[in-house]
């Protein structure tokens, strides 16, 4: 999957700039192979609820992942990401509905969908700036959740209930919870090196650069537009990819998905995580999925826990948990 | 004719009400420049504390007074003690902030009153309706809601604009460093507008408790439409929150009783039951998007 490790420097370019964000990948092969390992060990111990645990966090660190692609680095605080999670869920739910369960037909289509939306959405939403901005992205995922919640046809509000997994070849049974968590790891780190790509190419480095001086760009020539937009509809398309493993993962989708406070949630992880942090996402659903989990497990009054770790984060860390380890490296400023 | 105009008023009294927590709202983002999403929750411990002290005491009136003392005591201290370290910070960080107080306080609540919603009753001088015409009755206490929505609108505009206070936090809207540099206190400025707020919120809270559940996330549905109100209105415009508030109210109420008889109209009685409710609830979200698209700062902008 990682089999190219050489993408932080290429002949011609500088050593390394503000905007470049390495792989790390010792860190990142020591870490692949860990999670390989995770379900053998699960397995052998005879706990097999963490495989499901774990595609859940991988799952989410995706969503969120795709959301610090343009919440992060190009700026854009979309208050309505979840929308697009949901329409990739549905997506899967009305083929499989139709009797279309591969998954070479749906989840391109899922994806395709989610990133159309994103296209319209985005077309619009991006003529507005900073909170209009998360408003008016907040606007559009509640026409859809209300959308949804009234199309009987499809479960209305309370959802419904896919058949089977999606299939993908006679070998690869999805069913059987390691293999879906390892194919989700697959879609997991192949996304996620096509981000950190993209994040180190011109395209990123423009996106980037946008984030800091909008008007620079624009008066060095730059269709800023666009290249917002593109990224709002990549975002878009890769959270409607995790919205396809939701979907199979838990065998049901509904509304809920895609009301505001999943978007609410995804923010927090991306917050959490660090903002504009290539693995800010991934930590940010990492810690919340994780705390969730530990904390429910001693009380049910969990929340308080969570809110209290939270807050605690907000006032200790500048910029979310990743800004502990990265001592000394201040050079981007807010 | 007696169904519009009973929609009308029910828009009205929803509209007011969305309006005593947009303008706090709308004050704390345009002075502080501070994204509050634990509003809500000040509104939602503003119920409970009147429900508890008028079952306590047995007269709503004291029950409501208790609840905006308790309630201001309660926004006073969360601003002494977090909010105001979040001021400067940004936008992101204060949506994280203020998140990680909005699950602290439901979990308080649920600690202190339990999960189960609590009975919040209206007084009992209250509890009929009254003819307002012949042939029109209307409950008594929406009426009672829509004076107080009217007074307290009324005292806020007096506040904001005749009185010294009112002068310096309508300075802080539009300019907030200039504010500053001709000498406003704003810390002292910050928590009584912070404190107000949360008086605000208990009004709200304890006059739709009877209406409404009082219950552990009631405040995060509300929020939300707040939100929508003060960016259709613009955010630090006071007025702006006033006719965003009505705009969002009547469109939100009227649209429940008209989408679904139009939708029977068209598609027939059983679409229209299970499709109104989901396509009315649509008619704020395109009532802002459009507001956005062609206002994008809102109907009346606080910065000139």
């Amino acid at each position: 999957m990682m089999s190219n490790p050489d993408m932080t420097t290429t002949p011609t370019a500088p050593a390394r700039g503000l905007l470049d964000h390495p792989l790390h990948w010792r860190w990142a092969l020591a870490l692949l192979v860990l999670l390989l390992a995770l379900p053998v060990v699960a397995i052998a111990l005879q706990q097999e609820f963490y495989i499901g645990l774990a595609s859940r966090i991988l799952i989410f660190a995706l969503a969120a992942t795709s959301l610090n692609l343009i919440l992060g680095f190009g700026g854009m605080i979309s208050f309505g990401h979840a929308a697009f999670v949901g329409l990739g869920a549905y997506t899967i739910g009305i083929l499989m509905q139709g009797g279309i369960s591969s998954a070479w037909v749906a989840w391109p289509l899922a994806v395709g969908v989610s990133a159309l939306f994103a296209l319209v959405i985005g077309a619009i939403s991006l003529r507005t700036k900073g909170v209009y901005f998360i408003m008016i992205t907040l606007a559009f995922a509640q026409m859809l959740f209300y959308l949804l919640v009234s199309l009987k046809a499809y479960g209305g509000e309370d959802g419904m209930s896919l058949a089977s997994r999606s299939v993908i070849a006679t070998g690869i049974d999805l069913k059987q919870d390691a293999t879906f968590y390892c194919v989700t790891l697959a879609v997991f780190a192949v996304a996620f090196v096509l981000v950190q790509r993209l994040l180190n190419a011109r395209f990123g480095h423009a996106l980037q650069a946008i984030h800091e001086n909008e008007t620079r760009m624009v008066a060095i020539g730059f269709p800023v537009y666009r290249y917002k937009l593109a990224a709002f509809t990549l975002a878009g398309g890769l959270a409607g990819l995790a919205g396809v493993l939701v979907a199979n993962q838990s065998g049901f989708v509904s509304p809920a998905l895609m009301q505001w406070n999943q978007s609410g949630m995804l923010m927090i992880m991306v917050i959490l995580g660090g903002v504009g942090q290539l693995y800010g996402g991934v930590l940010g659903a990492v810690v919340f999925l994780v705390l969730e989990e530990v904390l429910s497990s001693y009380t049910i009054y969990w929340q308080f826990g969570l809110g209290a770790m939270l807050l605690a984060v907000v006032l200790l860390t500048p910029n979310g948990l990743m800004s502990l380890f990265q001592r000394g490296a201040k050079e981007i400023g807010k | 004719m007696i169904l519009f105009l009973e929609q009308s008023l029910n828009g009205l009294q929803f509209g007011l009400m969305l309006f005593l927590l947009a303008a706090g709202l709308t004050l704390v983002f345009g002075i502080m420049d501070t994204i509050n999403l634990a509003h809500g929750s000040l509104y939602m411990i503003g119920a409970y504390l009147t429900a508890t002290a008028a079952a306590a005491s047995g007269s709503f009136l004291v029950g409501l007074g208790a609840g905006i003392v308790g309630t201001t005591a309660i926004g006073v201290l969360l601003e002494m003690t977090v909010l105001r370290r979040l001021y400067h910070r940004d936008h992101l960080s204060q949506v994280l902030g203020t998140f990680a107080i909005l699950l602290m306080s439901n979990e308080v609540v649920r600690m202190v009153w339990g999960s189960q919603p609590i009975l919040l009753n209206p007084p009992a001088a209250l509890a009929g309706p009254v003819d307002l015409m012949p042939g029109f009755a209307y409950p008594a206490f929406r009426l009672l809601i829509i004076g107080v929505g009217l007074a307290v609108a009324g005292g806020l505009y007096v506040l904001v604009t005749r009185t010294r206070v009112g002068m310096q936090v309508r300075a802080g809207a539009s300019n907030r460093e200039m504010a500053l540099a001709m000498g406003t206190d704003v810390r002292k400025l910050f928590t009584m507008v912070f404190g107000l707020g949360a008086a605000l919120c208990a009004v709200a809270g304890g006059m739709l408790g009877p209406l409404l559940a009082v219950q552990v996330g009631m405040g995060e549905s509300i929020l939300i439409l707040a939100f929508v109100v003060i960016v259709i209105g613009g955010i630090g415009s006071i007025r702006g929150a006033l006719m965003g508030s009505l705009l969002v109210g009547v469109v939100d109420t009227c649209g429940h009783t008209i989408v679904p008889m139009v939708l029977a109209e068209t598609l027939g009685a059983s679409a229209a039951a299970t499709a109104g409710p989901a396509v009315a609830s649509i008619l704020i979200y395109v009532l802002m998007a459009a507001v956005l698209f062609w206002k994008p700062e809102g109907l009346f902008p606080a910065h000139g």
